[in-house]
């Protein structure tokens, strides 16, 4: 559905060639978008649900056999109705947008929580091509919350290499929160950088932790966007704008910003809530 | 992010003068782009803004549409946001933790006097330089344009505003009017202090796949080049026709932009759009730029060349 120019900030409408079960209730959608193809690991699409909403989605694949993908979590109407799709239905994809991470080699940590775990498959697969010791940390509330888990075991599949599966209630891997297991790591091991994206107080933890040790961080924030382009400002943290700015932000940045970062947010009026 | 250079910055050939204001340079920050928390209006300002216009804000919290708000069309952008703002109440709490002094010009919409004296007795302690009453926004129902259009009603708010804030008070004008030059010279006789010339234009688009309207709200206002010169025709007549200083708005990204609308009457110019297509750099392109077009053309400065085209 194609063949005909048009603006790089408007939806191009693609097929849902499959909804993958993720969780009970979380979707990844596959789709074949010429745009995502190039993306970098962190960009994200804006994935409009068409009749419900458009939101930013970062992409949890780019180029798996000619496939991007998304990974969502059903929260309000437009991520309820993306996981609601079935192949052979359409949505709109503009982007991709925003900054990526750094893969850098030497001993790196990458922290997911919940739908965070999308961004960091792509990155983690990086990583490894240019070398890098990759440990990932892979984080949900219970057993059935775990995101991507066939992707990271396929990528992370032998040492040196190490996948740590952390839930809250012990159903499955070590039993506590993410920073625990991210505290009980640097206490044995050097890091030489980390990368995370997940729920804002988690990574918020997990910066702290870093930065006790001087270890650099870069985290993948969310906000409600509405433009994507930098024009409507409701992405703000402190002076950086996430769509343009980020979404990646890095330790100096989340320095600046350390007031909002794991505190507050904008909401779409533009009122001050917490994250 | 991009500082301006100094000499941009520095220059006074720049230094224009509206309705009492004095700007570092003519190049503004347009309402509702960024302008939602005092660190985005404070980076623009930082990144070689004369000025900074804020979000429009209104007497009571309002979020806004579900998306998709914005799109790109072929040469530039469509909008429907809603006019979403945190309330009166609220953001003038948020300016008064800014320095006093900066250049901000706070934009306000309401349904008619009543919101707007409503709004007034709390703008009297919010510290801005300004206000800039959006009479224009092309998208929400019962505000903005729907306001804007009837000069009776405009005379009302423009007078109702004046006498309760004691500050320069300009007037955003929309196209989508039987003639702005009478929407203008009502605000002019009812004490505005100056014109803001103009608002995004009524407009839609529809994806031809799914053969639906891409906005959420169907309609919405477009903005960018393609707007440009119906703003320099809008700014030619206002500024011919009234005495009051009028600020140019659409389609402005470049500093070849800036010096047409300045020659077309403008005594500034405000910038939207161009941030999504320059970033922030670009404010300190457009006043460098404004800056060697005087040198080349022998000027002294901005004030120079306002109206230059009026002679012809
Ligand atoms: C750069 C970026 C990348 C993103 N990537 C992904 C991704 O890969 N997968 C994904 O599922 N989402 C992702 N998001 C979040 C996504 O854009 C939406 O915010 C989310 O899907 C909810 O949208 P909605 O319209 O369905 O719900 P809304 O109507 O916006 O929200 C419904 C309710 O749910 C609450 N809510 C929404 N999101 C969260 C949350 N994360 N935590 C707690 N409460 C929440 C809201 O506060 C609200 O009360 C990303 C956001 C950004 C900025
Ligand atoms: C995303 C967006 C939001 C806007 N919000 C407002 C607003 O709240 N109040 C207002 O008076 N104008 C608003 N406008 C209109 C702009 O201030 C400006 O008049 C118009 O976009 C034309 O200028 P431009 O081509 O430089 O963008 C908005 C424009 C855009 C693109």
């Amino acid at each position: 559905m194609s063949g005909y120019p048009t603006h790089s900030d408007r939806p191009r409408i693609v097929k849902v060639e499959e909804s993958r079960i993720e969780t009970e209730t979380a979707r990844t959608i596959f789709f074949r978008d010429e745009a995502s193809l190039k993306a970098k690991p962190g960009q994200f699409v804006m994935v409009w649900a068409m009749g419900a909403d458009e939101m930013p989605m970062s992409l949890a694949a780019m180029n798996d056999k000619g496939r991007s993908a998304v990974t969502v979590k059903p929260w309000g109407p437009g991520s309820n109705l993306l996981c609601s799709l079935k192949s052979g239905d359409v949505i709109g994809v503009r982007g991709p947008y925003g900054n990526s991470f750094t893969p850098k080699k030497g001993s790196v940590l990458l922290v997911g929580g919940g739908s965070g775990v999308a961004p960091l498959i792509p990155l983690s697969q990086t990583l490894q091509e240019i070398g890098a010791k990759v440990t990932f940390v892979l984080a949900g509330k219970t057993s059935g919350d775990l995101m991507l888990l066939g992707e990271a075991k396929k990528i992370i599949s032998k040492p040196p290499h190490n996948l740590i599966i952390v839930t809250d209630d012990g159903s499955a891997g070590v039993k506590g929160l993410a920073p625990d297991a991210v505290r009980s790591l640097l206490g044995k091991e050097v890091v030489d950088q980390i990368y995370s994206c997940g729920p804002e107080k988690m990574m918020r933890m997990v910066f702290d932790l870093a930065e006790e040790k001087r270890i650099p961080v870069e985290a993948s924030l969310e906000r409600p966007m509405e433009c994507a382009i930098g024009l409507c400002g409701i992405c703000a943290v402190g002076k950086y704008l996430l769509c343009r700015d980020g979404p990646i932000l890095d330790s100096q940045q989340l320095k600046a910003v350390s007031k909002e970062f794991g505190s507050n947010r904008l909401d779409r009026a533009g009122r001050v809530v917490p994250v | 992010m991009t500082k301006a250079a100094p000499e941009a910055l520095t220059s006074r050939k720049l230094s224009v003068r509206i309705a009492g204001l004095t700007l570092h340079a003519p190049t503004m920050l347009a309402a509702g782009v960024v302008g939602i928390t005092t660190h985005l209006l404070h980076r623009a300002l930082d990144s070689g803004a004369g000025a900074v216009v804020t979000k429009s804000i209104g007497l009571q919290p309002r979020e806004s549409y579900r998306n998709p708000t914005v799109v790109g069309v072929e040469c530039g952008y469509l909008n429907a946001i809603g006019l979403g703002n945190p309330g009166v109440e609220a953001f003038s709490e948020q300016l008064k933790k800014l320095d006093r002094g900066l250049p901000i010009i706070m934009s306000l919409f309401g349904s008619g006097p009543d919101d707007f004296s409503r709004m007034i007795p709390i703008l009297k302690n919010t510290p801005v330089k300004g206000f800039e009453l959006n009479l224009s926004c092309p998208h929400v129902k019962g505000v903005g344009v729907e306001v804007g259009q009837d000069p009776e009603m405009v005379s009302k708010v423009v007078s109702l505003v004046k006498r309760g804030v004691k500050k320069p008070v300009f007037v955003k004008v929309s196209p989508n009017v039987d003639s702005v030059v009478e929407i203008a010279k009502a605000a002019e006789s009812a004490g505005a202090d100056g014109i803001t010339a103009i608002n995004t234009l009524r407009a839609m688009t529809i994806d031809i796949e799914t053969k639906r309207p891409v906005l959420s709200n169907k309609f919405g206002g477009l903005s960018g080049s393609a707007i440009r010169p119906v703003a320099v025709r809008c700014v030619y007549e206002i500024s011919t026709s009234v005495r009051i200083p009028v600020i140019g708005c659409g389609g402005v990204s470049k500093w070849s932009d800036a010096v047409e609308m300045l020659l077309a009457g403008a005594s500034a110019v405000q910038v939207g759009t161009g941030l999504a297509t320059q970033g922030y750099s670009v404010f300190s392109g457009i006043n460098e730029g404004i800056l060697r077009y005087l040198d080349e053309h022998g000027f002294e400065s901005v004030e120079q060349i306002v109206g230059l085209s009026h002679s012809f």
